[in-house]
């Protein structure tokens, strides 16, 4: 097996082609970088990574007598990585035969020690310092190396460039130019994964800038992952700009809900607010990035419209009721119903309801009568699949590498699956609405309250017995004797499946709003079950239940999904 | 005896840059000749056995260069010919571009035919305008006298000469910062591996030739290699990595000179020979203090620093491609060599220096980008009589530090711009204390820039 050695740790590589900051990742060495990122193209720019390479050859160690950058420089067989950090080694570790020629006396590694701090004092040289006002502090990558790696004292005592910030160069936007340090990964990102090349470098030397190109601004469905691309705080998010600092927010891992990619994410928040989405790089999924769509596509969950309590119609208003009193008698309703005519009872469930939840409602509503109808809720399709890279006449580039679909709902395979296994034929959502059945209970949960009408039309027949379920007031709602709260993805713990078929388990990141009970848990009080749901149990129970869901049963999932059986009937 | 002048043999004639007059002085029979008589590998190892050395600064030994191509490679393989000639102080490949353009155009024909391209990329810095219009004159001249086009002399060789202005950037220069250029991209020169010779212009095999050693070749070819190696500086038996310096080359005077010229001569000419008997003298009566030996990114010689063990000083040191080097310079470099005198300011020689490789740092790689800016902003602060004795040891420091042989930087801006300023302070280190401690304003210096314009 080809094995590499980074601080004397050796390592196996396997058949993969890896460069030394792959390579010392693998064997727990972090080698800090700016410039380089899996996903872009190497530039070795930033010398941030900088290492001292060498090779083991019949027990013979030759080392390059210079530092080289870890990210442009690949390893074999019998490579020798050694990094700024060789002196916190392993103590175990047995020593590999340096040449006293090549260590000059000192330690391996100092040469990359010294030229890293080196890089960290030219990048300071024209940042600005001012961390107590920026945006990115706390998490920026400037800081952390510049603790970690830096030496605490800058010998730079001139004036420092102090180039005028951009905000035109994006709606969403901004770019704070002095902090700017030059790695260029907007620039790649624009031109190789949007492709739209918005961006570029303008002016040389230390009075090199980002800008865009005059009347052409940084404007594409992709474009947020610049900002979260940049390392430092120069390129900010209009959208999440001083609104938290970020060490009071926590992170939970979630996946996105506004189109059947399911792009991993990671939700941002504090005290129930979500104040950021980013991307969480899966390979599986989507890859490295997200879109605008979903980066900025969080504000529904923190809008003031929702529905945040059950409310009862009656003589045409609609007033509060405590969930003490709406639970027994929705039992008490729909029992009647599927006795006196069950095929006229229909329970949509939507494809923003998780697999867990459109289990526990399609048990509670089959356990009715087996004759109580399912139905998929309405399906939102907005345009064509978008497609990414685009060349400069916005026409789509093979190969892609990014693909917002047209189908805007996470879980439409998933919500399928459970349908299909409690029933043979799915009905669909318009025509149930246009039939005029008995009892509908629509379960939604729509962010955006368009999608429900598009598809009830104008021939929507009330049902006698309506309960609609959704985050904001519809036409179903309006119509509705029962209106209740419905949750966010935010606010839910559960399983999406996505276009091609992974199911992505997600916890909860925000609590719903206080008088908001969760599908899961509203389908459990249904089902006559006590206490909380434990979304965890009905998952177990899901899986032992449905075959096509049984990979959900282990233990230990990868966090990057599990395959779901595409030839599921 | 002295030396008669084969390079520029024909400057000063008239009409020197056109086709009759070239061809009455020979032109064009040497690569008749080879394409006659000679295969394209019979070229390659004539011009690898010459010795030849390239002109452009590095000193690459340009027949090896050619055989790193990739072997029976489909195509097309390209030429490029650097004439970004953009260091300061340098001028002779502009002499030859306009004075005699088809000196250097038989040798990028030649040179076609042995690394068997098709097209030839000539990158004429934008500043020669002359140089670039007589050279445009000449292939034009070529493609009516059929030596350019397809089936060239009926030998069933093809060659294109296409003529590029670069936009003035001595960045062009470098051979991979050229490549990107012509491809129409900023020119950020590339990581190497891979070499141009594997991986170059639009992604195919190209090989980058400086114009004085294109014009090299076409005298390589038409004299052959004892002529050849009748001059210069044989290797160094004691070094097994020197190549050697044959051959004549172009030396550029400039700076304080009575008459700063372009002179060729054998390689291995000394500083002061060069100065005292072609350059006239240092200039107004005075006395060299330093000199640039060939070009600024290759550092200062102190004229008054005694060489070890001998009564020579470093203004004896030859001029070949080791000889700089023996006196802590980079390298002999473009072999442009400036003068100062010893009226003047190290500091300002320094700022001046200090200017030019900040304003030209491509910006691509940090060390160099914020290295030189800081430099600069050090020196500049000197120069206005408020310099710290510790700025010295940071310039030599952030000197030593950037470049592309401590592993630093992508390319060797970076190392030509710590060059002059780690060689004047350690050599001068006692003038510029005594300018520290005495903190009078230079008299260039101008007003503090307003901060935030530039």
């Amino acid at each position: 097996m080809p094995t590499v050695y980074v601080n004397d740790k050796p390592v196996e590589i396997g058949t993969r082609k890896l460069n030394c900051v792959q390579a010392a990742d693998l064997a727990g060495v972090f080698v800090p970088h700016y410039c380089w990122h899996e996903a872009l193209t190497v530039v070795a720019s930033c010398r941030m990574c900088l290492v001292e390479v060498g090779e083991l050859k019949d027990g013979k160690l030759t080392m390059q007598p210079k530092v080289v950058p870890g990210c442009q420089t690949p390893v074999k067989d019998g490579t020798v990585v050694v990094t700024g950090e060789y002196a916190k080694r392993h103590p175990a570790l047995p020593a590999l035969p340096y040449d006293p020629g090549y260590t000059k006396g000192g330690q391996p590694g100092e040469r990359a020690k010294k030229a890293q701090a080196d890089t960290l004092e030219g990048l300071l040289i024209n940042h600005p310092l001012d961390c107590p006002v920026c945006d990115k502090a706390g998490e920026c990558k400037l800081q952390d190396f510049s603790f970690k790696y830096g030496r605490s004292e800058s010998r730079m005592v001139d004036a420092k460039n102090t180039p005028p910030n951009k905000p035109h160069l994006s709606s969403k936007i901004t770019l704070f130019t002095d902090r700017c340090i030059m790695c260029t990964r907007c620039v790649r990102f624009t031109r190789e994964v949007s492709g739209t090349s918005e961006l570029m470098v303008t002016n040389r030397g230390h009075h090199e800038e980002i800008d865009v190109f005059p009347g052409r601004p940084l404007e594409n469905k992709l474009a947020g992952n610049v900002v979260e691309l940049c390392p430092v705080g120069a390129l900010g998010s209009k959208d999440f700009l001083y609104k938290q600092r970020v060490w009071y927010l926590k992170t939970t891992d979630g996946v996105c809900s506004r189109c059947a990619t399911g792009c991993s994410t990671a939700v941002d928040h504090n005290k129930d607010i979500v104040y950021r989405v980013n991307a969480r790089p899966n390979p599986e999924a989507q890859g490295h990035f997200i879109c605008d769509d979903g980066r900025y596509g969080y504000h529904f969950a923190n809008s003031t419209e929702r529905i945040t309590r059950p409310l009862l119609r009656a003589d045409g208003a609609t007033r509060p009721a405590p969930w003490s009193a709406v639970t027994p008698r929705l039992r008490e309703a729909f029992d009647r119903a599927a006795a006196e005519n069950p095929a006229g009872v229909v329970a949509v469930l939507s494809p923003f309801l998780t697999v867990e939840e459109a289990f526990l409602y399609a048990t509670y509503f089959k356990g009715l009568s087996a004759d109580v109808r399912l139905a998929l809720g309405p399906v939102p399709v907005v345009g064509q699949d978008d497609t990414y890279p685009k060349d400069v006449r916005g026409n789509p580039v093979e190969p892609v590498r990014f693909t917002i679909r047209a189908e805007k709902c996470p879980n439409r395979r998933g919500v399928e699956a459970v349908l299909r296994h409690f029933q043979k034929d799915i009905v669909p959502f318009d025509a149930a609405a246009r039939e005029g059945v008995a009892a509908m209970w629509f379960a939604g949960g729509y962010p955006d309250r368009d999608a429900v009408g598009a598809d009830t039309g104008t021939d929507w027949k009330t049902p006698g017995l309506l309960v609609a379920q959704d985050l904001f007031p519809t036409v179903v709602t309006a119509a509705a004797g029962f209106v209740l709260p419905a949750t966010s993805a935010f606010e839910k713990d559960g399983t999406f499946v996505n276009h091609a078929g992974l199911a992505q388990t997600f916890p909860r990141a925000v609590r719903p709003p206080v008088e908001v009970r969760t599908e899961l848990q509203l389908a459990y009080d249904l089902l006559g079950r006590r206490g909380l749901v434990q979304a965890g149990a009905v998952r177990a129970e899901l899986a032992r239940a449905v075959p096509a869901f049984a990979g959900l049963a282990a233990a230990d999932r990868p966090a990057t999904g599990v395959r779901f059986a595409l030839e599921m009937a | 005896m002295p030396y008669e002048p084969v390079l520029l043999a024909r400057v000063g004639k008239p009409d020197s840059h056109r086709l009759e007059g070239y061809r009455a002085d020979g032109g064009y029979a040497a690569f008749e000749r080879a394409l006659k008589e000679k295969q394209p590998a019979d070229v390659v190892t004539q011009v690898k056995d010459s010795g030849l050395r390239g002109r452009g600064g590095a000193g690459f030994p340009t027949g090896l260069k050619w055989t790193f191509l990739p072997k029976d490679h489909p195509g097309p393989v390209y030429l490029c010919v650097n004439a970004d000639e953009s260091e300061p102080c340098t001028y002779n490949n502009r002499i030859l571009m306009e004075k005699d353009p088809h000196q250097v155009l038989e040798g990028i024909l030649l040179a076609c035919y042995a690394i068997k391209a098709r097209t030839a990329f000539y990158y004429v810095r934008y500043e020669y305008g002359d140089a670039y219009r007589n050279c445009q004159a000449a292939v034009d001249e070529l493609y009516a006298a059929g030596l350019l086009g397809k089936n060239i002399l009926n030998s069933g060789f093809d060659l294109d000469v296409v003529m590029h202005r670069g936009a003035g950037a001595y960045i062009c220069g470098e051979e991979t910062g050229l490549i990107e250029s012509l491809e129409g991209k900023r020119a950020w020169p590339r990581i190497k591996p891979p070499f141009p010779a594997v991986e170059g212009a639009f992604r195919k095999p190209t090989i980058v030739n400086n114009v004085e050693t294109l014009a090299c070749v076409t005298q390589i070819m038409r004299r052959g290699n004892d002529w050849f190696k009748s001059l210069g500086v044989p290797p160094d038996p004691k070094n097994p990595r020197d190549a050697g310096s044959y051959g004549p080359k172009l030396y550029t005077l400039a700076g304080h000179v009575e008459k700063p010229v372009c002179v060729e001569l054998p390689m291995g000419v000394t500083i002061r020979d060069l100065v005292e008997t072609h350059g006239g003298g240092v200039w107004k009566g005075r006395k060299a203090k330093a000199v640039n030996p060939g070009g600024l990114s290759m550092g200062f010689v102190d004229c008054n620093a005694k060489l070890k063990d001998s009564d020579l000083t470093e203004y004896d040191i030859p001029l070949d491609f080791n000889g700089p080097g023996r006196v802590q310079c980079l390298g002999l470099g473009t072999a442009a060599v400036t003068v100062i005198d010893d009226q003047t300011s190290m500091v300002d020689v320094l700022h001046n220096v200090c200017q030019f490789f900040s304003h030209e740092s491509c910006g691509q790689c940090t060390p160099c980008r914020e290295g030189t800016g800081w430099m600069l902003k050090i020196v500049d602060r000197m120069r206005r009589g408020l310099g710290r004795k510790e700025d010295l040891d940071i310039l030599v420091d952030v000197a030593d530090r950037i470049g592309i042989m401590p592993g630093t930087t992508i390319c060797g801006l970076a190392d030509g711009a710590g060059w002059p300023v780690k060689t004047a302070v350690r050599k001068f280190r006692g003038e510029f204390e005594a300018a520290i401690r005495a903190g009078t304003r230079s008299r260039y210096a101008k007003g503090l820039e307003v901060v935030g314009a530039h």
